[in-house]
């Protein structure tokens, strides 16, 4: 996950770490599941360090006197604006799995058609467990809108691989 | 044992021939299918593979050309006409893309429908339907024509009506065909639901969604069965990857 991605979390209002992580766990679901407290304190610390955030300790209770709130600098502002601006987008890597059904044909190692059933046999998987964990959200949670997007994703990706398939299916008839 | 027993629904040989000569369409070419009590079996391939045609075959909505097939250890290929309508309204239960409601009865009339149809007591028939609606999450939509309806809703409620005389087996065909994303995933939560309360489920389809929902998922080209697989294994762990949260 990009740093920027914390930083904008703190944009909101001087936060504290527990806080934080709370809001990323309500925008994730059971995604979040898997990201640990310590890794954002320690992502704190280096934005810190990188100037974006400034953090005053806070009197918290007797137990965890350390509690620090943190608040975005001028930079840290600047960061923001600039990332949210930005229209860059995860590439999908189709040329790998394209150039693997070629080779395979060309060399003879393997059967193309077959390496697309086993391919849309992993994204089905893929595509139910996205699946249960969306049945499993309240309709319109945050976390059910990341996981439409995984949904639709796997979705375009199979149809895709039913593309190749057709297209394979045909290249064997006609050798 | 004898043929046609153990499996809920078997077809053995099925075909269905459409023309002849030189036009002749092999719509449906040679099929053997069992279906296990309590699984969802779904059917996938292009538009034109023959899917829907198989349904029919084995809904009884359609005759073969030749073949057999059984329905709870009967053979309902050679019924009479009469008898097969007794057994399309009390032992299948149909679900299509188009929902075909009648759209000039409410929600709680187009359930009520299939048990009066099938000669039981009006009031038996509303009993059902009220349960059926609160089953698919619709009680307070009992009243509404269909037109007042969302997609969803109005599937969820085809889907009630599908099982108003507690069939042993739902077919189901494209039943997320007319539905945008986040209806078809009010239709697989219930269909997941269902499957858990035990109910079987045959489904054709081109919607990869519905798809991953198999427990047995059969591909279909040019009337013939091509693949078979079962959606076992796999990992919650990718999900977190697949959004982008990887490490």
């Amino acid at each position: 996950m990009q740093q920027e991605v914390l930083l904008a979390m703190v944009a909101k209002e001087p936060s504290y770490g527990y806080q934080l992580r709370a809001r990323l766990d309500r925008a994730l679901g059971p995604l979040g599941e898997e990201l640990n407290a310590g890794h954002i304190y320690v992502a704190l610390g280096r934005l810190e360090r990188a100037g974006l955030v400034s953090s005053e300790r806070s009197p918290g209770p007797a137990e965890w006197p350390e509690r620090k709130l943190y608040s975005l600098t001028a930079a840290g502002q600047e960061r923001v604006n600039a990332w949210l601006g930005e229209v860059g987008w995860p590439k999908a890597d189709l040329a790998e799995f394209h150039l693997k059904l070629v080779a395979a044909a060309a060399a003879g190692l393997a059967d193309p058609v077959g390496l697309v059933d086993a391919q849309r046999r992993e994204l089905l998987r893929r595509l139910r467990d996205a699946q249960r964990a969306a049945m499993e959200e309240a309709d319109h949670s945050d976390a059910a809108l990341l996981l439409e997007g995984i949904v639709l994703r796997l979705q375009a990706d199979l149809r895709w691989l039913e593309a190749c398939e057709r297209a394979w299916t045909g290249r064997r008839r006609e050798p | 044992m004898k043929e046609g027993d153990a499996a809920l629904l078997r077809a053995r040989s099925l075909r269905k021939n459409y023309g002849d000569g030189e036009g002749l369409v092999r719509a449906v070419d040679e099929v053997d299918l069992d279906v296990a009590p309590g699984e969802v079996l779904v059917v996938m391939g292009p538009s034109g593979c023959g899917k829907s045609t198989l349904l029919h075959l084995l809904g009884g909505l359609d005759r073969p050309t030749t073949g057999k097939v059984w329905l709870n250890g009967r053979r309902t290929d050679q019924l009479s006409e009469r008898a097969l309508a007794h057994v399309r309204r009390t032992e299948v239960g149909f679900v299509f893309q188009a929902f075909h409601l009648m759209e000039e009865l409410t929600a709680q009339e187009n359930v009520e429908l299939p048990t009066l149809l099938a000669g039981r007591p009006p009031r038996r028939a509303r009993r059902r339907a009220v349960e059926l609606l609160e089953m698919v999450g619709l009680t307070d939509r009992a009243g509404h024509l269909p037109s007042a309806l969302s997609g969803g809703q109005r599937q969820r409620v085809a889907i009630a009506r599908a099982l108003a005389n507690e069939p042993s087996v739902v077919l189901a065909d494209e039943p997320t065909g007319n539905l945008d994303s986040a209806a078809t995933l009010e239709v697989l939560r219930l269909f997941e639901s269902l499957h858990g309360a035990g109910l079987t489920f045959v489904i054709v389809t081109h919607d990869e969604r519905v798809a991953a929902t198999a427990d047995r998922l059969i591909a279909m080209r040019d009337g013939a069965f091509v693949d078979e697989t079962r959606l076992v294994g796999g990992t919650k762990g990718n999900l977190a990857d697949l959004a982008g949260l990887g490490a």
